[in-house]
């Protein structure tokens, strides 16, 4: 059994409450207790049937203010996988949950109300997704029943939306369509569209391969911490305690330290139960290296041939998070990249992004919350970079204002590997 | 626990590799962590990641109980154990002890959970600790669901759901002024099946009262309480004597046992598998009392 990490978005008015609520419900995920609540609510309301949009009701503070906060994470297993959902609101303010939902998940399911068609907010999902690098979209056509189960608008909305998808070079697309309400094609296959011979949605999840997903080809360590245990069993080790986030690590490779370019070898990949073979994604380990040279956390540990981009000038997408105040070309900010902290300088707004039209501003001389916009920054130190296409752990980064100490904007390094 | 497919770890090779990389990443980033040990079966595992995360060195940080005074021996003597074992530094912050020295007074029912939360509170401020481990799961309530991994906690360990940091990648905002604080929750994608796989894959040792006894209790809606000091028959109710485990560990007045014959780690794994009440629902007094109770307590400091 794996993990799956996925992310949605939609409104309520999607269903997707009721999607999720009907997934939790159909793999036996929700416990009595819960259900009692939940048909206890929806007696008290006078609704027909269960709602099963209930079971993902939020916080107090949210009904009383009749908003929905930001990302909830979610799980339920089926006997093959173990899923991770990140639930985020879909409405255009909360760009920047979804941009945080979508940061660590294998798969996004972008929904879509049979009877409404592809809309803008569609779109900007499934735009958002691939900024992210989602490796695989999932567009769900809601509420067929609606639509007396129709083909013929299951098809129109599948093409439309494949020809959307053609601009935005999305790796793996599926089209399902469901009744999260009734429960055609969520985890069954449904008997009222026999016209449709793809997978229910729980099946489509159970077997999608993400493994070959992760970066297994370009070796990077980047050093959390140093163990040294001074004690007289362990008198001289030295391991450097880390989480591979790209390709493989062995005992004999030869490897180089960044930034310094000092050389070494693999003297042993360990964990606590002693050593190991090998060591790849996201795999926590312990390194030690046949020479003792001075490394410490924020440094990388990577293969001689393959060095990621070591630099100061950074060119980037960023999507900004804070409400208090904007992005501004001069301000500085605290940058956090794999686990090296730094400080940056804004050099250049190149242009904003709109997320609904992709139309470019290049007039834009801000960013203000939930917008995105490519820029350039400059660090105090080197960074060493991949494309955030190639590599999610080397090429993502967070902006802190050193002020609020508030995350203000998450980055996604563009043209590193030039 | 290895997986059939060539570098695919499984589920629990992903959460175990993911709570040791935050782990050490507070250790990393922090001056003074502390872990929070309750004797409970998430706490338990959560010391045996940070003993895993910093092999073969020691466990870099002390471990905090919050000592209500309504204690389970059983659970007692296991922490004692524990810590001996790991040559880690135990604090025991009491609640009895403030009491007695009037910083909180017992409510009439005599139910100590949110008088808890001062105390904790003293005892962070006291020790100088701004990260603080916990072993909660976002599966456990709707408000830990929306809960970051590093919970931003102001001057008085308040929790605002409408002001948290934005989570992205494996990227841990620990920036704070002085007074505020970090509750960080490694076990956070976790779900109770996986602790229980986790705890059987690891052979991991736990107190004997997860595990099925004959016990002395009483019904009280429902719930199983153990009838002990601190838990007496009310007129009218029958004492019977069943075969019960503790499916969570918490204040031995407030935490009910469910009747179970499961007496290994493999049984309960079948039991939690099929079961059908959430564990807080089905053995935590404190958590019936109102549906946002966990929403209400984490506002005022509470884990």
């Amino acid at each position: 059994m794996d993990i799956l990490r996925f992310a949605t978005a939609g409104s309520v008015d999607d269903g997707k409450s009721t999607l999720i609520g009907r997934l939790l419900y159909d793999t036996k995920t929700v416990f009595q207790d819960q259900m009692d609540a939940v048909e206890r609510v929806s007696r008290e309301r006078g609704e027909d049937h269960t709602n099963l949009a209930l079971l993902t009701d939020g916080l107090r503070a949210e009904r009383e203010q009749g908003i929905t906060i930001d990302v909830a994470y979610r799980y339920f297993a089926s006997p093959k996988r173990k899923f991770i959902i990140a639930d985020t609101p879909g409405h255009i303010q909360y760009t920047r949950n979804m941009v945080t939902g979508a940061s660590t998940a294998d798969l996004a399911l972008v929904l879509v109300d049979a009877r409404k068609g592809l809309v803008e907010q569609s779109r900007r999902h499934a735009f958002l997704a691939t900024l992210l690098q989602v490796p695989h979209i999932v567009l769900v056509v809601n509420k067929m029943d609606l639509v007396d189960y129709s083909e013929e608008v299951y098809e129109r909305l599948r093409e439309e939306f494949v020809g959307f998808a053609t601009k935005l070079r999305i790796p793996d697309l599926e089209v399902i369509p469901v009744s999260a309400l009734r429960g055609d094609n969520v985890v069954d296959r449904s008997e009222n569209m026999p016209w449709y011979h793809g997978p229910s949605l729980l099946h489509h999840l159970e077997n999608i391969h993400v493994a070959s997903d992760r970066n297994l080809i370009d070796a990077r360590f980047p050093v959390q911490y140093v163990i040294r245990p001074q004690s007289d069993a362990y008198h001289d080790y030295r391991g450097y305690a880390g989480q591979v986030v790209g390709g493989v690590l062995k005992k004999g490779d030869d490897v180089v330290v960044l930034p310094s370019g000092f050389t070494s070898r693999i003297a042993a990949v360990e964990t606590a139960d002693g050593e190991i073979d090998e060591a790849y994604p996201p795999m926590s380990v312990t390194v030690r290296l046949e020479d003792e040279i001075d490394i410490s956390r924020g440094d990388m540990l990577c293969r001689p041939h393959n060095m990621p981009t070591v630099t100061q000038d950074i060119d980037a997408m960023v999507c900004w998070m804070d409400e208090t105040a904007p992005f501004q070309v001069g301000r500085k900010y605290s940058i956090k990249h794999t686990t090296r902290t730094a400080r940056a300088v804004v050099r250049d707004l190149q242009y904003r992004l709109d997320v609904n039209t992709l139309h470019r501003d290049e007039d834009a001389t801000g960013l203000s919350l939930n917008e995105i916009g490519r820029v350039r920054l400059r660090t105090t130190v080197p960074l060493m970079c991949d494309d955030y296409g190639r590599n999610r752990s080397t090429g993502g980064f967070v902006l802190v204002d050193e002020g609020t100490n508030r995350t203000v904007a998450a980055g996604m390094i563009a043209d590193a590997n030039r | 626990m290895t997986s059939p497919h060539h570098y695919q770890l499984s589920h629990l090779e992903a959460l175990e590799a993911e709570a040791i990389f935050i782990i050490r990443e507070v250790v990393a980033e922090f001056e003074r962590p502390v872990l929070l040990f309750s004797g409970g079966k998430d706490s338990i595992v959560m010391l045996r990641l940070a003993e895993r995360a910093f092999h073969p060195a020691k466990v870099p940080f002390a471990v905090l109980h919050i000592d209500t005074g309504h204690n389970f021996p059983e659970v007692l003597e296991f922490r004692d154990r524990r810590v001996r074992e790991l040559g880690v530094n135990l604090v025991v912050a009491s609640v009895q002890d403030a009491i007695d020295a009037g910083t909180v007074s017992e409510p009439p029912d005599g139910t100590r959970n949110r008088i808890q939360t001062p105390v904790l509170l003293d005892a962070l401020e006291q020790g100088g600790y701004t990260a603080v481990f916990g072993g909660a799961r976002r599966d456990e309530d709707k408000a830990r669901a929306k809960e970051r991994i590093f919970s931003f906690r102001d001057d008085f360990g308040q929790w605002d759901p409408k002001n948290q940091r934005p989570e992205l990648w494996g990227l841990y905002n620990s920036r704070i002024h002085a007074g505020e604080s970090i509750r960080v929750f490694p076990l956070s994608n976790w779900t109770e099946l996986d602790i229980w796989h986790y705890i059987q894959h690891d052979q991991i040792d736990l107190p004997s009262i997860y595990f099925a006894h004959d016990r002395e209790v009483v019904d009280r809606s429902g719930m199983l309480y153990a009838v002990n000091e601190f838990i007496q028959p009310r007129p009218g109710e029958v004492v019977e004597k069943k075969r019960v485990r503790y499916r969570t560990v918490g204040d031995a007045s407030l935490t009910a046992a469910v009747e179970s014959d499961a007496d290994t780690v493999a049984a309960v794994i079948d039991e939690v598998a099929s079961t059908r009440i959430t564990e807080r629902g089905a053995t935590r007094g404190d958590d019936k009392f109102s549906e946002a109770s966990m929403e209400d307590r984490k506002r005022e400091g509470y884990f």
